[in-house]
């Protein structure tokens, strides 16, 4: 009677434990929306709406609004076109054309700005911003609807074609819904992306809300004016969240019954393959020739005397050692969320877990927006625990994301057979579900140190005085027009970011279970 | 008169023929099956039938219309043929009335009426018509895709093993009820599948097949009781074959002399019973065993047992478990009906004698 009581205990305080923790980093994750709202408050209604309602804020409006639904659908179908010839049908080299189509990621965005305002200065405006965005970003709607379409059932349209469709009949009533979610979830990033995206407009002279808070925040230090920018932009992220979410529905899209669906077939292009690889080349050179032809040429022009050694190794050394430590942070604060709502789901669990992803979509400046404005005046303010802070609740969603899926491979069956085994329950935990979770962790870990190597925005804001990192070494000599300068440190980015592209890569064949 | 004829089939992927030469013709309203082990081809032509694979070489008839000859085809969604498959394949997108409905001309609203009509057919609860495929079980899943094939109206029906998701209870009763509504609909149907109790009992007509080749076709009991082969009795069920010889309508072998289907053979020749054809008695004068073993499962017993005087591996008779028997008991056998002749080299078929 004793032992079984003591095992309850035991089990109830593991919960609690992973509960408390778990609430503790969703209330960290809460603080930017609740300190807009706080700051809403303290000024007042008539002031929060004379900061809101003004002819600037319509002008920015305008602009994201504009960006956002022209980059989304292009983005969208760009990636779809792609996704279809390199998936289903008989395109010469598709898997390599389906590898060029995911590279562009190596490449930051404000270095795809750098690349094609050096090439043509007098790109600007909103043409520009689309042309260059949906370049940079299509790739993370090419990822999921490639592996969705490779998870399509093919029985599926086999029984459209027996019940009198059409291929194009097929396609639109059979294969386009069932990448809905591919689509949604995808287009979703990329909105986010852009509403976050600094670097980018600032190089072809767009104003959205991003580059305004910063450019207030520049001139007003910390006024209530940048606050109110940020609290539309939330708005701004709430209303992209609740659109996918609508996308989404609450319909399953998951393939019916049991058994392996069969391979499924490709088309054959015929008289098309021409036109299909040409595309596809346009899209190469310019999502990935462009960037890499400027860079090569400012390398060249800038000669050994652009690599300054005295300063790329320290700024290096810098962006490595915030990037571990960023990711070593994100990772330990995943933990608890990513276990519970594996192993204890439950309704507290998902509302908690919904606050995270919140905190996810938030653009850098108004987490680092609202971190400086708390932390001014205290001993954190501009130290590195405020900038690991910041990193933390912007790249918590990519550690859980990899933590959940790997601890939900390790069942909790093998826990319990470890313990039978004879092993006491925190040998068992060790021995079973964190060796098992290791890879998916260390995935996370990297895709989270590779965020943050390129991140702009947060690190410039609350990085401490005398932090030089590869971006912001970038930034600042191209800022100057140094471009030859500015070249060494892009070339790093980019090498630093072709093992998280593999990442992403590799992760969505496996998701897709090729 | 023939309505489907399949004249002459033949693909080959590389080196491995998927079929070989394979013809079979159907009449109208009938039900078919085609049995065969995994591997032997029976998809391929279903695949072919539907339209999603070409042969090589061939031709295929529905009802007067050429629907393949060669290389060239009718595209699948040109050919009034339906099909059902093995995990029922519902679109996952759509509720049961958007599958039901989705071959249907016109939108959903002007199907209502169509849709209800097929879902009474088939025997689903009207309030299932809004919910969306996963809350359905299996055998609801398989009865929205028959609905949902029948509502074209379709020349031929394709059952690509539909039934063998299920369960073993609501495969049977599944299984009844789809033969009954596809009868009265006088929908001609083709079954494929690996289980040979479910092509006897579902079908009209079966074809066996193995390795690309129809082995045999005919009536299930045609094919039960008068196998070509003594690969086919053991495909199609238990067989208890002996070697005996053959004279006067008569075989002799080791469970004595027994009543043959041809009665014009004679000569060396093997010859098979199904086990339900025999019956153990107390009545040892004739040909006689000895049990070696009882197996008690429920209402029969395997019985093993060796014959007398019969060298080969004991034989395993089903008994109703009422007859109680114990290993060491000896016992004579009562033989029903006639046993089946295998056709051998060595049989000569006599001149008819009466």
């Amino acid at each position: 009677m004793s032992l079984d009581t003591s095992l309850v205990a035991v089990r109830r305080s593991r919960y609690g434990w992973m509960s408390a923790a778990a609430v503790l980093v969703s209330a960290a994750a809460a603080v930017p929306i609740g300190f807009i709202l706080w700051i809403a408050a303290k000024i007042g209604w008539s002031t929060t709406v004379g900061l809101i309602v003004r002819p600037r804020v319509g002008e920015l409006l305008i602009n994201t609004v504009l960006v956002v639904s022209l980059t989304v659908p292009l983005s969208g179908a760009l990636a779809l076109t792609l996704a279809w010839l390199t998936e289903r049908t008989n395109l010469p080299g598709a898997r390599i054309w389906s590898w060029l189509a995911v590279a562009p990621l190596t490449v930051p965005a404000f270095v795809h700005g750098y690349a094609w305002t050096t090439l043509f200065p007098s790109m600007h405006g909103l043409a520009a911003a689309v042309l260059i965005s949906t370049l940079a970003y299509s790739p993370f709607l090419y990822l999921p609807i490639a592996a969705a379409l490779r998870r399509l059932d093919p029985a599926l349209e086999d029984i459209a074609a027996s019940l009198g469709q059409t291929r194009s009949g097929i396609f639109r009533r059979v294969v386009l819904p069932q990448l809905r979610i591919a689509l949604g979830g995808g287009g979703l990033l990329v909105g986010l992306h852009l509403l976050a995206e600094y670097g980018l407009f600032v190089f072809i002279r767009f104003d959205t809300f991003t580059t305004a808070i910063i450019d207030q925040y520049k001139s007003t230090y910390n006024g209530p004016a940048a606050n109110m920018l940020g609290g539309v932009l939330i708005v701004c992220c709430l209303v992209l969240l609740a659109l996918d979410s609508r996308i989404r529905g609450n319909r399953r899209f998951a393939r019916l019954g049991p058994g392996a669906a069969r391979g499924a077939p490709r088309h054959d292009l015929g008289r098309m393959r021409a036109a299909a690889l040409l595309l596809c080349g346009a899209l190469v050179a310019a999502g990935l020739g462009v960037p890499l032809l400027t860079l090569g040429h400012w390398l060249v022009a800038g000669g050994v005397a652009a690599w300054r050694f005295e300063e790329i190794g320290p700024a290096l050394g810098e962006t490595l050692l915030l990037s571990a430590l960023g990711a070593v942070a994100t990772t330990i604060a995943a933990i608890p969320m990513a276990w519970l709502s594996v192993r204890a789901p439950n309704k507290f669990q998902r509302v908690l877990e919904g606050c995270n992803y919140m905190a996810g979509a938030l653009p850098g400046v108004v987490i680092a927006l609202a971190l400086v404005t708390i932390t001014v005046g205290l001993p954190i303010y501009q130290s590195l625990i405020t900038l690991l802070l910041a990193y933390v609740l912007l790249y918590l969603p990519r550690a859980m994301l990899s933590l959940r899926t790997s601890i939900a491979q390790a069942p909790v069956e093998l826990e319990q057979a470890a313990a039978s085994l004879g092993r006491s329950p925190r040998r068992a935990l060790w021995a079973t579900t964190i060796r098992l979770a290791a890879p998916g962790a260390a995935s996370g870990m990297a895709l989270v140190a590779l965020g943050i190597m390129t991140e702009l925005p947060a690190t410039q804001m609350l990085a401490p005085n005398g932090t030089h990192t590869l971006a912001t070494g970038f930034w600042s000599y191209s800022g100057e027009i140094d471009y030859a300068a500015a070249a060494p440190y892009a070339l790093f980015m980019i090498l630093f970011s072709m093992p998280l592209t593999c990442l992403l890569y590799a992760q969505s064949r496996r998701l897709s279970g090729r | 008169m023939t309505f489907l004829s399949i004249d002459a089939l033949s693909k080959r992927y590389g080196s491995v023929s998927a079929l070989d030469d394979v013809s079979l013709c159907i009449g109208a309203g009938g039900r078919t099956a085609i049995v065969g082990p995994s591997g032997s081809g029976k998809t391929t032509l279903l695949r072919m039938l539907a339209g999603f694979d070409v042969p090589q070489s061939g031709r295929i008839m529905l009802d007067g219309r050429l629907l393949v000859d060669g290389t060239s085809a009718v595209p699948p969604h040109l050919r009034d043929v339906g099909l059902v498959m093995q995990d029922g394949a519902l679109f996952p997108h759509l509720t049961v009335a958007e599958n039901i409905g989705f071959g249907l001309p016109g939108h959903t609203r002007s199907q209502v009426e169509a849709i209800a009509e097929l879902s009474d057919m088939v025997g689903l609860n009207p309030s299932m018509l809004s919910r969306t495929p996963d809350a359905l079980s299996g055998g609801q899943q398989q009865r929205v895709a028959l609905a949902r094939a029948l509502a074209r109206r379709p020349k031929l029906m394709l059952l690509d093993e539909p039934f063998s998701a299920l369960d073993t209870g609501l495969r049977s009763s599944t299984r009844m009820a789809i033969a009954n509504l596809l009868q009265s609909a006088g929908v001609t149907t083709l079954l494929v599948t690996h289980d040979q109790a479910e092509a006897l009992s579902f079908a009209d007509h079966v074809a066996i097949m193995d390795s690309g080749k129809i082995l045999q076709a005919g009536p299930p009991r045609e094919l039960y009781f008068r196998p070509k082969t003594a690969m086919i009795a053991t495909f199609l069920g238990d067989a208890i074959i002996l070697p005996a010889v053959l004279s006067h309508g008569r075989a002799n072998c080791a469970l004595g002399s027994v009543e043959i289907d041809e009665p014009r053979w004679s000569g060396w020749a093997d010859i098979m019973f199904r086990p339900e054809q025999i019956a153990l008695t107390g009545d040892t004068s004739g040909a006689r065993g000895k049990v070696l073993d009882v197996e008690f499962a429920g209402a029969v017993s395997n019985v093993t047992l060796t014959v007398t005087g019969h060298s080969g591996p004991p034989i395993v008779l089903r008994q109703p478990s009422s007859i109680s028997v114990a290993p060491g008991d000896e016992i004579g056998f009562a033989i029903a009906g006639r046993a089946h002749a295998f056709a051998a080299a060595n049989v000569a078929e006599s001149a008819a004698q009466d």
